[in-house]
């Protein structure tokens, strides 16, 4: 039916809605979230000597 | 065009002005990550978030340790500031560990620090969170009930200092003050 | 071959032709566009009104609300700002960039009407507590502070609601491609619409983590959640839901633009790796609320805030460089070529979509970029966490930005959706003027407040004895800005009801022209598709950008450079 030309190997990822909602969610939500959330439980008990 | 499927090929590089100013914008963000490290190793002020856990309780205890131990004096409030009430006013060994409680509504206690030395400012929350705003330098730190925030601190400028609450912690939130003096 | 196809132009598929662009439209879809659009406009009214009452009681002198209904009202203003107007009207958007641009037909009516009724539901929940007195918390309802439960239960519900909206969106492209309604790379404004569908997506999966234990502590159900973990999870959902409201608010720059001036993207692979770039990087920069805090160590905030080293502000210089560029290009096409500047003079001030456009540019470029990069600062935080230069910022940012570029993107979608023309029409013209002004006014007043030490969320400032006569003048001009921003919003409220009532039909004809620039006599369009140089003006104008970022942001390094060292 349609005769594609190669496309540019970024440009399938442009066209890939599905690509990039995937990335989207991954990305943030291992830098942010689950970084951030590590953070928090690894924070020490104070010693107030 | 821009509400219209593209069915022509359309994917190419940048040129001309386009990519000039690419190269300017990329240029100026490389700049700005440069600047948070460089400050971070190099600059005097930063936010490091140490911090360690601490359950309200035995916070309060510490702190009132803190003040038995190095209590010079009473600050009395002027007048204006119904919810403020007197503070002790207590002065930390030099180099070593101040107390600070953000309660609804008061820093607790008042504290008298010297020009020049570098104190630990230990920082909790009894009941909500709190903004430590301290005026009229604009030095804002967060405080948070379970959390004991440490800052090293080093006052390099005298006179009389007013902490603000700028967290909103209920109704006395606009009211609650707090006093450092450097001398 | 399926008997449902989601084809627009398929037979049996209810739809019509729009007699201004000739484009299709579904009914399903512009049927919601519509309630989404109304429910958005009536809660910006009333978050408009709490707005002026804020406005009046931050201006010292006036100090109109008494200390409880101020945080009461300020509660209000904020779930009716940055939640319930954006979230309705966005949803609105997302429904006509999945149709007709592609020529496809709206996934599910029946999903439609779930996601309505669960915001709507939701939005009325949360109101009517905050109202009777219940929910006293700010937007950020932070714990310790507690609420009632049906304030969190109205937030999951909101949230939930447009969880299904962007379902629909993510299955309407699904299908569409499936059927083959429409071949090639999806149009500039629906890979826009994509983005922010995407980001709504990390957005409200967080608004779900952080408020469902919430609301189960609220009921007695469960433990406190740790207050850290609360701040670190729920701006997942604040501040991400306002890099939704940055991505919609680029896709309506391009949206305007185009059928106004006839812009198209001068680049499309450029824009479309500027929206891929706010897709990976933009949520990052949630990290920017937590700055000063306890818990969360240098390299997590450094990293963070950067948005992985200033990619996702890539990105925004980039759409500040490709819209006008668009527009530069068109209007040089249409003959308007004297000068570096001839076609800024010559474009169609006077339409209040075009100038909503403009100035949303201007005003989220100039003022809300470089102050947000610059306070996002880790360091810098530290002499604006929690003052009056975080509202300062994010007025302009979502309010002279993206309300802005919505409130111009009305003045096309009720004629050419509700088939109105506006009543007004003269009132029109000069409200974007009016509002954006206003919110200029309120913004600088906030800022430089906020540079001398006046807290955010605060009913008095003369408790303190410490602030002096400059923050006072600064307050009134708050004052001042808020009072000609509820203006500019209420004729906007008006003149959009008045028009669902009164305004004259559009059945079959076009819609009246608010202010086109007409072909001039050398016009050739497309001649300048391949000349990259022709954008002379908007190289000076962001080139002057970048200069005043360069000097606000050195600025600041140099005033945290006078405070006591910390560590």
């Amino acid at each position: 039916m349609k005769n594609e030309p190669d496309k540019h190997p970024w440009q399938k990822v442009l066209d890939n809605p599905w690509l990039l909602l995937v990335l989207g969610v991954l990305i943030p939500v291992l830098s942010y979230t689950v970084w951030g959330w590590i953070e928090l439980l690894l924070t020490k008990p104070a010693l107030l000597p | 065009m821009s509400l219209r499927p593209l069915t022509a090929p359309w994917f190419h590089g940048p040129a001309g002005h386009e990519k000039i100013w690419l190269g300017c914008a990329i240029l100026w963000c490389f700049v700005m990550s440069l600047m948070m490290p460089y400050w971070h190793f190099r600059g005097k002020q930063n936010s490091t978030g140490e911090a360690y856990t601490v359950k309200p309780v035995d916070f309060l205890a510490r702190t009132e340790k803190f003040v038995a131990a190095n209590r010079v004096g009473t600050y009395t409030n002027p007048g204006n500031n119904p919810l403020m009430g007197d503070l002790p006013l207590v002065e930390p060994p030099a180099g070593g560990d101040a107390y600070l409680i953000g309660r609804m509504w008061q820093w607790y206690p008042a504290l008298r620090l010297r020009l020049g030395e570098t104190y630990r400012l230990h920082l909790s929350a009894l009941d909500l969170q709190h903004g430590f705003s301290l005026q009229p330098l604009n030095m804002n730190f967060h405080v948070l009930p379970g959390y004991d925030h440490v800052l090293t601190i080093t006052p390099t400028s005298k006179g009389e200092f007013t902490i603000v609450c700028n967290e909103f912690c209920g109704i006395g939130h606009s009211g609650m003050s707090g006093k450092i003096f450097v001398e | 071959m399926s008997t449902t196809s989601h084809n627009l132009t398929a037979p049996g598929t209810p739809g019509r032709v729009c007699g201004t662009t000739g484009l299709s439209v579904c009914l399903d879809a512009q049927r919601f566009i519509k309630l989404n659009a109304v429910c958005g406009i009536v809660f910006l009214l009333l978050g408009g009104i709490a707005a002026l009452l804020l406005a009046l009681t931050r201006w010292q002198a006036v100090h109109l609300l008494p200390v409880d209904w101020f945080y009461r009202i300020l509660t209000f203003h904020g779930i009716n700002m940055l939640i319930l107007w954006i979230l309705f009207f966005e949803v609105a958007i997302l429904y006509f960039a999945c149709t007709t641009p592609l020529n496809a037909r709206l996934f599910s009516r029946k999903v439609a009407w779930v996601s309505f009724g669960l915001m709507l539901t939701g939005a009325v929940m949360v109101d009517y507590v905050i109202l009777a007195g219940r929910a006293d918390v700010m937007m950020t309802s932070y714990l310790p502070l507690l609420a009632h439960p049906l304030f969190y239960l109205g937030i999951i519900l909101v949230a939930v609601g447009t969880l299904v909206g962007v379902f629909n969106f993510f299955a309407t492209l699904y299908v569409a491609k499936r059927d083959g309604a429409y071949t090639g790379s999806i149009p500039i404004v629906t890979f826009g619409a994509l983005a922010a569908a995407i980001i709504a997506v990390v957005t409200l999966l967080h608004g779900a983590v952080v408020m469902i234990p919430t609301f189960t502590y609220a009921m007695g159900w469960t433990a406190q959640p740790d207050p850290a973990w609360y701040r670190l999870i729920w701006w997942g959902l604040g501040h991400q839901s306002q890099q939704v409201n940055v991505c919609a608010m680029v896709a309506v720059w391009y949206l305007l633009t185009h059928i106004i001036v006839g812009a198209r993207p001068i680049n499309e692979a450029v824009c479309r790796t500027a929206f891929v770039l706010y897709i990976l990087f933009i949520n990052l920069a949630s990290a920017h609320h937590l700055l000063v805090d306890p818990g969360v160590g240098a390299t997590w905030k450094i990293w963070n805030t950067s948005y992985a080293m200033y990619l996702a502000v890539l990105a925004s210089m980039v759409h500040g460089f490709t819209v006008p560029a668009g527009v530069e290009i068109a209007m040089r096409e249409k003959g308007y070529t004297r000068g570096i500047f001839g076609w800024v003079t010559a474009l169609p001030w006077m339409n209040p979509a075009f100038s909503a456009t403009a100035l949303s540019l201007v005003i989220f470029g100039f003022l809300g970029g470089i102050t947000g990069v610059t306070l996002g600062t880790q360091q810098i935080n530290i002499i604006a966490h929690n003052t009056l230069r975080i509202p300062g910022h994010f007025h302009v940012t979502v309010v002279g930005g993206t309300t802005l570029a919505f409130m111009g993107l009305a003045y096309y979608v009720i004629p050419l959706i509700f088939q109105r023309d506006f009543i007004g029409r003269g009132w029109a013209r000069v409200q974007p003027w009016i509002f954006g002004g206003g919110i200029t006014l309120l913004s600088f007043g906030m800022s430089f407040a906020g540079s001398m030490g006046v807290a955010r969320r605060s009913w008095d400032i003369d408790a303190q004895g410490v602030y002096g006569p400059a923050a006072h003048l600064w307050l009134g001009v708050l004052g001042l800005g808020g009072i000609l921003a509820f203006t500019g919003l209420l004729i906007f409220a008006l003149l959009c009801v008045g028009t669902l009532f009164f305004g004259a039909k559009i059945e079959k004809r076009a819609m009246a022209d608010w202010g086109t620039p007409p072909a001039l006599a050398g016009s050739r369009p497309g001649s300048l598709a391949n000349d990259h140089y022709a954008t002379k003006g908007t190289m000076v104008l962001t080139l002057v950008f970048l200069a005043c970022f360069v000097v606000y942001y050195f600025a600041n390094w140099k005033a945290l450079a006078d405070v006591w060292p910390v560590r």
